[in-house]
């Protein structure tokens, strides 16, 4: 509910805080729709397509309609996956409307005590804290570890929640011990003649519940020839909050991210996440209005994904093999459409003998993780994921490759849902890579990784 | 400038009837529900309908438009919405029908070559399925990514391809249309001739909604041309690139293709697109000719010696990817010069192929004379030019002068012996002009055709006929 003093305070500050020209950037020529995930999902339903959002928030700032729950309804069920921007001719930076409303309605709603806190405990209390998340992390470890995860599972007690969330369990990585988490490099040597030197932003995520995907991301960088750095005064990036109408903290965290970085002299900021890349290479947005946009634009244009600094230094011509398989390939939405990554990935992926690439429809498509999405909204998220999973199938890969956690375990839930464990596995592109470089012998047995077999369903 | 919802339409006991036919799930009057729909792609138009209803055939479609007839509430057939003269912007409220439910290709008849859809099939869609068939729809208007067969009919859309394959119009065979009363009449059909009474068919397409709803049409189809050649020609001179189209039609060549693009819409559109289009250089011409693959080269290779003489370089798209790269960026025109400016206002003046260089000439001194920034780009071959005016709507002054400009635009045109629309229609945006192209006695019999199908006004009203005399393109107060 929003109550009629809240919706008077929101729309007023839409019309205070909303970029009017943006808004009015949209002439309305429909382009965006066919590209809309929710719009061809909700059965063509213009409320729930780009054009209608910007109608929705334009009417909004000229008082045309109140925000009401419809509006916040329409708002909310937009995955944020920005699909819509690059098919624009217009141009418009819808992505940037999309954050401002949300952060004017979070901050002018009161939500249910139980939601209060838990965005409390999320926004504030665990991902700006990196030792918080390793200790969850050593929990989940715990669970997964000690036994507790088999007594868990041979009570049923999985059963007392909803579908999609018991499968998430069983998705989660292994994850890595306390130990693992706290012994972190902070610098490393390239592999033969150094030809670049970068930094590493490690995310908080990544580098915690992900961390062999960092791991192989570092040992890659290593191998072509990269100098890499990795400071420990670094946090979390801020896409969740800046996502979820908690812009404020966004900002304290992008200061934090580029006070870490910005003296270290480097040629590249080095993100292995489409997620969190995107949202740090728009810093430059995100603090225009602040004493730190000069920094912040330096800051963002040294990000770079690590698929684009692979094939930047050939990586892709050394010789790459793995085992005979058909491998498909699901774009990160925000790598794609935010970083503009798209051919990297695939050059990587054909350039290994052994691995079958085999494009897949609408890869393009948002594979309805997006962030918290699935768990807010698992309607649209599934039914999203249930097309994504048909297109997958189509190409008979028996390895799906992505370029962000969220999507990751998105297309692993997609595999289980679809009874595929065992038959098809989903990995990041980063450890993928990794593995060919061990087949073709590029690394020594003992720096091998600790690759992550596919676990059977129970 | 916009209109606030309109008093209520829709007594609780209509409502009730309507849910009845299409249940709840398919009628929405939600304020937001309600504002997604108030729009189309037409600046400066907007009004809230009463409802939004998305019926499942045609039995609904007639069921619906009985009740509306019974307590006249205006009814606005739209498709996705991408038409340019306001020609789905419901400015009398009353109901909007959508028709995302009917939305199949029926039939594809390969021994008639015909296709049957719902008006909700997306034009692309169509078109793809037919070629798979190898048949081939010509009509291609930009939108067709986006826009419906049923939205496309009602406009009389044209496209790319109208200058060699004619438009919408040219293609639709037969109609099953639901008339104001809620009687159910097919017109036309699989024949290739048919002289049995009036030609209904052509009566509705192009009729913008305002004599019927078209529920179901059965398109013709041709065979898949065999090949294809794309070329740009480049020009320092932009009366010399309108030039060489009157001269390539005179050559007796009718090319698929002829577009025309001067330098700022290339700007934008790079800006866009970046698929390497020139910007250093006064216009361009997108020329396609298809079919055999002899008489392909030969036309090909007259063309371009053509523009040469008009001192044109000329470069030939090496793939089909490219050639398919510079179709999409010149599709995407219009959208990407909303770059410029908040409001893009576009028109489509079109005159004879033989007068396109005068056209030309006579906007750009029309925009040097009020000041405003005119963009032209379109289907020079079809002589159909799309001035567009990059402006700020908040700019007071400046849209009086934009005003005054089109107007001038419009005058120019129709002395040239052209029309003030030709093919984004008439809607609510170009109403107070119809009668320079019709006249009055023409404006009349128009109006008798709608009163007859139409007694009480239900389909799509303040759409074709303008309520007052007093003329607008852009400014409304």
């Amino acid at each position: 509910m929003i109550t009629a003093k809240e919706r008077a305070a929101i729309q007023q500050q839409f019309q205070a805080n909303m970029n009017e020209d943006e808004l009015m950037n949209c002439m309305r020529c429909g382009f965006c729709l066919p590209t809309c995930p929710t719009y061809i999902e909700s059965g063509l339903q213009e409320s729930h397509s780009p054009r209608g959002r910007i109608a929705l928030m334009k009417a909004v700032v000229d008082g045309l309609i109140e925000p009401d729950e419809d509006v916040e309804r329409s708002l909310n069920m937009c995955l944020g996956c920005r699909a819509c921007e690059p098919v624009c001719p217009s141009g418009v930076r819808y992505g940037h409307l999309l954050e401002e409303a949300r952060d004017i309605i979070a901050q002018n709603k009161r939500y249910p005590f139980l939601v209060r806190i838990i965005r409390k405990i999320v926004f504030n209390g665990l991902f700006p804290r990196q030792d918080r998340l390793r200790l969850l992390t050593s929990l989940i470890g715990f669970y997964q570890r000690s036994g507790l995860r088999t007594l868990v599972q041979r009570l049923g007690l999985l059963k007392l929640l909803p579908r999609h969330l018991a499968m998430m369990e069983h998705i989660l990585p292994e994850v890595p011990t306390w130990k693992e988490m706290n012994d972190r490099p902070k610098q490393l040597t390239p592999h033969g003649i150094k030809k670049r030197r970068v930094a590493f932003f490690t995310g908080c995520l990544m580098d915690t519940m992900f961390m062999k995907t960092n791991d192989a991301t570092m040992k890659l960088l290593q191998l072509a020839g990269c100098e890499v750095v990795i400071p420990s005064n670094q946090v979390c990036c801020g896409a969740l909050h800046g996502h979820g109408g908690e812009k404020k903290q966004a900002k304290e965290l992008a200061k934090r991210n580029i006070e870490a970085f910005e003296q270290l002299d480097v040629d590249y900021i080095i993100t292995n996440a489409g997620g969190c890349g995107a949202f740090l290479v728009e810093y430059d947005h995100l603090l225009k209005d602040d004493d730190w946009a000069e920094r912040a634009k330096a800051f963002a244009r040294k990000i770079k994904d690590i698929s684009e600094v692979l094939v930047e230094l050939n990586f892709h011509q050394t010789k790459l093999k793995v085992k005979p398989q058909v491998v498909t390939y699901q774009d990160s939405c925000h790598l794609r459409n935010v970083m503009k990554v798209a051919n990297a990935p695939r050059l990587l992926l054909q350039a290994i003998e052994g691995a079958e690439f085999r494009e897949m429809k609408d890869a393009d498509r948002c594979c309805g993780s997006a962030g918290i999405y699935n768990i807010v909204e698992p309607e649209m998220s599934m039914q999203i994921l249930d097309y994504k999973m048909t297109q997958a199938k189509q190409t008979k890969a028996t390895t799906i490759v992505t370029a962000n956690p969220g999507c990751l375990l998105q297309m692993k839930l997609g595999i289980e849902r679809e009874g595929l464990a065992g038959q098809v596995r989903a990995v990041h592109i980063v450890e993928f890579l990794l593995e060919a470089a061990v087949e073709s012998g590029l690394l020594e047995e003992r720096e091998k990784p600790m690759n992550e077999s596919v676990r059977k369903t129970s | 400038m916009e209109k606030k919802g309109w008093g209520k339409l829709i007594t609780e006991t209509v409502k009730q009837q309507l849910i009845q036919i299409v249940g709840c799930e398919n009628y929405d009057d939600s304020k937001a529900g309600r504002l997604v729909y108030s729009y189309d792609a037409t600046p400066q138009f907007q009004s809230l309908p009463d409802a939004v209803i998305a019926p499942r055939n045609t039995k609904e479609v007639a069921d619906i438009v009985k009740i509306c007839n019974e307590h006249r509430i205006p009814i606005v057939p739209r498709g996705s919405g991408t038409n340019l003269c306001a020609g789905t912007c419901p400015v009398e409220g009353g109901v909007v029908l959508i028709f995302k439910h009917m939305n199949k290709i029926l039939e594809i008849d390969e021994e008639n070559l015909t296709v049957t859809v719902q008006p909700g099939v997306i034009t692309l869609d169509l078109i793809k399925a037919v070629e798979e068939k190898g048949l081939f729809y010509p009509p291609d208007p930009s939108s067709m990514k986006i826009s419906t067969i049923g939205g496309n009919i009602n406009e009389n859309s044209g496209g790319l391809r109208g200058l060699k394959y004619g438009v919408t119009r040219d293609y639709v065979m037969a109609l099953e249309v639901v008339l104001a009363n809620g009687e159910v009449i097919r017109t036309g059909g699989k024949l290739a001739k048919d002289v049995a009474g009036y030609d209904f068919t052509r009566l509705f397409v192009g009729s913008e909604g305002t004599l019927g709803i078209i529920t179901e049409a059965t398109l013709k189809l041709i065979p898949l041309p065999e090949t294809k050649q794309t070329m740009l020609a480049l020009y320092q001179d932009l009366e010399a690139a309108a030039r060489s189209v009157s001269k390539i039609i005179a050559n007796k060549i009718i090319p698929t293709t002829l577009e025309f693009l001067d330098q700022p819409t290339l700007e934008v559109v790079e800006d866009y697109a970046r698929i390497g289009l020139p910007t250093d250089v006064k216009a361009v011409l997108l020329i396609e000719q298809d079919g055999p693959h002899e008489v392909v080269e030969r036309d090909m290779k007259r063309i371009a010696e053509i523009c040469q003489e008009e001192e044109a370089t000329v470069q030939i798209a090496r793939s089909e990817a490219e050639a398919d790269a510079l179709r999409t960026a010149r599709r995407s025109a219009l959208s990407a010069l909303a770059r410029l400016k908040p409001t893009t206002i576009l028109e489509d003046a079109t005159v004879p192929r033989s007068e396109i260089a005068k056209m030309v000439k006579a906007i750009n001194e029309i925009a040097a004379k009020y000041h405003v920034k005119i963009c032209t780009f379109g289907h020079a071959g079809d002589g159909n030019l799309h001035p567009t005016c990059p402006t700020d709507v908040r700019d007071r002054d400046e849209m009086e002068r934009v005003e005054k400009a089109f107007e001038e635009i419009f005058a120019k045109a129709i002395e040239l012996g052209g029309t003030i629309t030709g093919e984004h229609g008439v809607g609510a945006m170009k109403a107070p002009y119809l009668e320079w192209k019709l006249g009055k006695a023409g404006i009349e019999a128009m109006k008798a055709v709608k009163q007859a199908l139409d007694p009480n006004g239900i389909m799509n009203p303040g759409k074709i006929f303008a309520k007052s005399e007093r003329k607008r393109v852009v400014v409304t107060r």
